[in-house]
C-alpha cells in the first residue's frame, strides 16, 4: 500500500510537472473555458444553461483522451514497464494509477469551472449537486477506461494520436458539448450515442443542470459506467509488458469490445 | 565447494525462425563477479532477459536460488538487481522520488546514502531527463543495489561513465561481492571483464565459445606475447630485424612490436641484435596476451577452437 501510495504521489506531481500533462490537464481546458465563456452566451444565449457541463465534459475529454495515452506508449517503448516488471511493480498500478491522478486533477479543474463560471459569466450553479457529481464521476471513468485502452494497444505515440482524436475531435463536435443533441441531423443524432461525450451531457441535462434529457439520463449513467469497466478490464487483460508491444493476452480488435455498451444504447434508448 | 546460485541447462530461446541462444549451459557460483560476453548479437541479451524474468525461454531450463524466473517471478523481485542498458525510468522522475518508489516496491528503507555514493546527492531533486547520461546510469545502478540483492545483473554498466565514476563502481561491485552478492556483469568492455571478473563466458552466435578464469580463457588460445621495444639508434628498425622465435611483428611510430609465444628466446635474441648494434633500449615492454587477444581470437575464428 505503501508503495502504491508513494507511485500515485509521483504520478500526480508529474501532472503538474510534465508540460505536456499541464498543457492536457489544466491549460487548454481552462483556456478553452474561457474563450467559450466570452464567446458563446454573446452569440448564442442558451449556451449559458450547458456552458459548466460542457466545459467540464470537454476537460474530461481532454485530459483523459489526449494526456492518458500517450505517456503509456512512451514508458512502455522506453523500457519503463520492464524497469518496472524487474522492480515488482504491478501491471494493475501501472494502468490504475493515471486514471486516479487524471481523476483528481480533474475534480479541481471541475472545481474550478463550477465555481468560477457563475461569477465570470453570470450561469447559475448546476442544481442538483449529487447528480452532478455521479455524472461527473461517471464520465471520467468512460474516458479514463477507454484512454488507457488506448495506451495499451495503440502500436506507437502517432496511432495514440489517431485513436485518441478520433474520439475526441467527434465528442467535441457531435457529443453536445458545441451543438445540443437535439439540434443535430437524424442520422448523427443516433450516431453520436456512440460517443461519451452524448451520454454525458444527457446525463448532466437529466441529472444536474435543471434541463430535459434527450433520452434516459439513468441509461446514459449506466452505460457510461460499464464503457469504464469495459475500458479498464479490456486494457488490463491486453496489457503488455514488452516495450515492443508484441505479446499480449489476446488479439487487439478485442478492444473495439469497449463499444458495446454505447452500441447496445443506440438501440435501447431511443 | 563453491554453491551455484545461477544455474543455466541447455538453455535456447528463438525468435520465429532465428535461434539467438542455442542450447547453453553453466553455473555461476554464489558471491562470484562473472562476465557475459560476446559480441553483438551473440545471445547475451536473451540470456540476461530470460534470466531476469523478462522473456521466457523456448527450451532448457533457467534457475536462480533455486527459483524458475519465469514461473516465480514475483519471488524473484527482491532477490535480484538489474541495472538494464536503457535506462527505463519516466523522464520526469528525480533521484530522490525513484529511491524512494523503488524501495518502496521492494519494501526496504530508501537508500538515500546510495545517491551520495554514486555522486548523484547534488541531483537528487534533479528530473530524469535533465540529467547526463552517466548520471542516469549511476542511479539506475544505486537502484539495483538499494534493496541489497543476493544476485545483480549489470548490463554495460561503464558505458558513458567517466574514470571517476567508473572507479567508484568498481569498488562499490567489489565491496557487494564482499558481502556476498553475486554478479553478472553483461560488458563489451574486456579491459574491465578481465579485472573484474572471477570466471567470464564468451557467447558467440548464440553458443558457448569459451568459459573460465580470464587467465584460463587466454591461456588456451595462440598465446602470442608481445614485446614491444624502442632503442636510441633505432637499429631494430632500420632495416627492420626479425628473429626465428617470432611469429610476427609490426612497427608503430618508434616501436618494433614482436609477438612471440617463447618470450624468453625473444628477448635473448633482442638483446644480442641491440648489442652487436651497439644500441641502447629506451623502452621495453613485455606483455601477456589479454582476454580481448583471445577475444578478438575467438570472434575472428567465428567458433570454438
Amino acid at each position: 500500500m505503501k508503495a502504491f501510495m508513494n507511485h500515485l504521489a509521483f504520478e500526480f506531481g508529474t501532472g503538474v510537472r510534465n508540460k505536456n500533462l499541464l498543457l492536457m490537464n489544466y491549460l487548454f481546458p481552462l483556456g478553452f473555458y474561457l474563450l467559450m465563456g466570452f464567446i458563446m452566451p454573446a452569440i448564442n444565449p442558451p449556451f449559458r444553461e450547458t456552458l459548466i457541463p460542457a466545459m467540464v465534459v470537454f476537460a474530461i475529454l481532454s485530459a483523459a483522451m489526449l494526456g492518458i495515452p500517450d505517456p503509456l506508449v512512451n514508458a512502455r517503448e522506453n523500457g519503463i514497464f520492464r524497469s518496472y516488471k524487474i522492480n515488482g511493480v504491478p501491471a494493475l498500478s501501472i494502468l490504475v494509477i493515471p486514471v486516479i491522478t487524471t481523476t483528481l486533477h480533474l475534480l479541481i479543474i471541475a472545481f474550478i469551472i463550477t465555481l468560477s463560471a457563475p461569477l465570470l459569466f453570470a450561469v447559475t450553479y448546476p442544481v442538483d449537486l449529487s447528480g452532478f457529481i455521479l455524472t461527473f464521476i461517471a464520465m471520467a471513468m468512460a474516458s479514463c477506461g477507454t484512454a488507457v485502452l488506448i495506451g495499451v494497444v495503440a502500436s506507437s505515440s502517432r496511432m495514440t494520436v489517431l485513436w485518441s482524436q478520433l474520439i475526441f475531435v467527434p465528442s467535441i463536435l457531435l457529443g453536445g458539448v458545441m451543438i445540443p443533441y437535439s439540434m443535430l441531423p437524424g442520422v448523427a443524432n443516433k450516431l453520436s450515442q456512440i460517443l461519451p461525450a452524448t451520454h454525458a451531457m444527457n446525463a448532466f441535462r437529466g441529472l444536474a443542470i435543471g434541463l430535459p434529457a434527450d433520452f434516459s439520463a439513468w441509461g446514459s449513467i449506466i452505460i457510461l459506467v460499464l464503457t469504464g469497466i469495459f475500458g479498464f478490464g479490456l486494457a488490463l487483460f491486453l496489457f503488455s509488458w514488452d516495450s515492443r508491444n508484441t505479446r499480449r493476452r489476446g488479439p487487439t480488435w478485442l478492444a473495439f469490445l469497449v463499444l458495446l455498451p454505447s452500441i447496445a444504447g443506440m438501440f435501447f434508448l431511443g | 565447494m563453491a554453491i551455484p546460485i545461477v544455474t543455466v541447462k541447455d538453455f535456447r530461446k528463438q525468435y520465429g525462425s532465428f535461434t539467438a541462444v542455442d542450447g547453453i549451459s553453466f553455473e555461476i557460483h554464489e558471491g562470484e563477479i562473472f562476465g557475459l560476453l560476446g559480441p553483438n548479437g551473440a545471445g547475451k541479451t536473451s540470456t540476461l532477459e530470460c534470466l531476469e524474468g523478462l522473456r521466457k525461454p523456448d527450451g532448457g531450463s533457467l534457475q536462480i536460488a533455486g527459483l524458475d524466473p519465469a514461473a516465480d517471478s514475483q519471488k524473484l523481485r527482491n532477490l535480484i538487481g538489474v541495472q538494464l542498458q536503457a535506462a527505463g525510468l519516466p523522464e520526469s522522475i528525480t533521484p530522490r522520488e525513484a529511491m524512494r518508489l523503488f524501495c518502496s516496491y521492494h519494501n526496504v528503507a530508501p537508500r538515500f546514502d546510495l545517491l551520495e555514493r554514486l555522486g548523484i546527492s547534488e541531483k537528487s531533486q534533479t528530473q530524469f531527463y535533465e540529467l547526463s547520461a552517466g548520471q542516469q546510469r549511476r542511479l539506475v545502478l544505486a537502484l539495483a543495489v538499494a534493496h541489497d540483492p543476493k544476485v545483480l545483473f549489470l548490463d554495460e554498466p561503464t558505458a558513458g561513465l567517466d574514470v571517476a565514476s567508473r572507479v567508484e563502481l568498481h569498488s562499490l561491485m567489489e565491496e557487494l561481492q564482499a558481502k556476498g552478492t553475486t554478479i553478472l556483469l553483461a560488458t563489451h568492455d574486456m579491459a574491465e571483464a578481465e579485472d573484474m571478473s572471477d570466471r567470464v563466458a564468451i557467447l558467440l552466435k548464440g553458443k558457448l565459445a569459451a568459459i573460465g578464469t580470464p587467465m584460463q580463457i587466454t591461456a588456451t588460445g595462440a598465446g602470442l606475447t608481445r614485446i614491444s621495444i624502442h632503442t636510441e639508434c633505432d637499429s631494430l628498425l632500420h632495416p627492420v630485424i626479425t628473429f626465428p622465435s617470432v611469429q610476427h611483428f609490426k612497427v608503430e611510430e618508434q616501436y618494433i612490436i614482436y609477438f612471440s609465444q617463447n618470450v624468453g628466446v625473444t628477448l635473448a635474441e633482442i638483446i644480442a641484435s641491440i648489442n652487436v648494434h651497439k644500441d641502447t633500449i629506451i623502452d621495453l615492454r613485455v606483455e601477456r596476451p589479454s582476454l580481448e587477444d583471445r577475444f578478438l581470437e575467438i570472434t575472428s575464428r567465428g567458433g570454438v577452437r
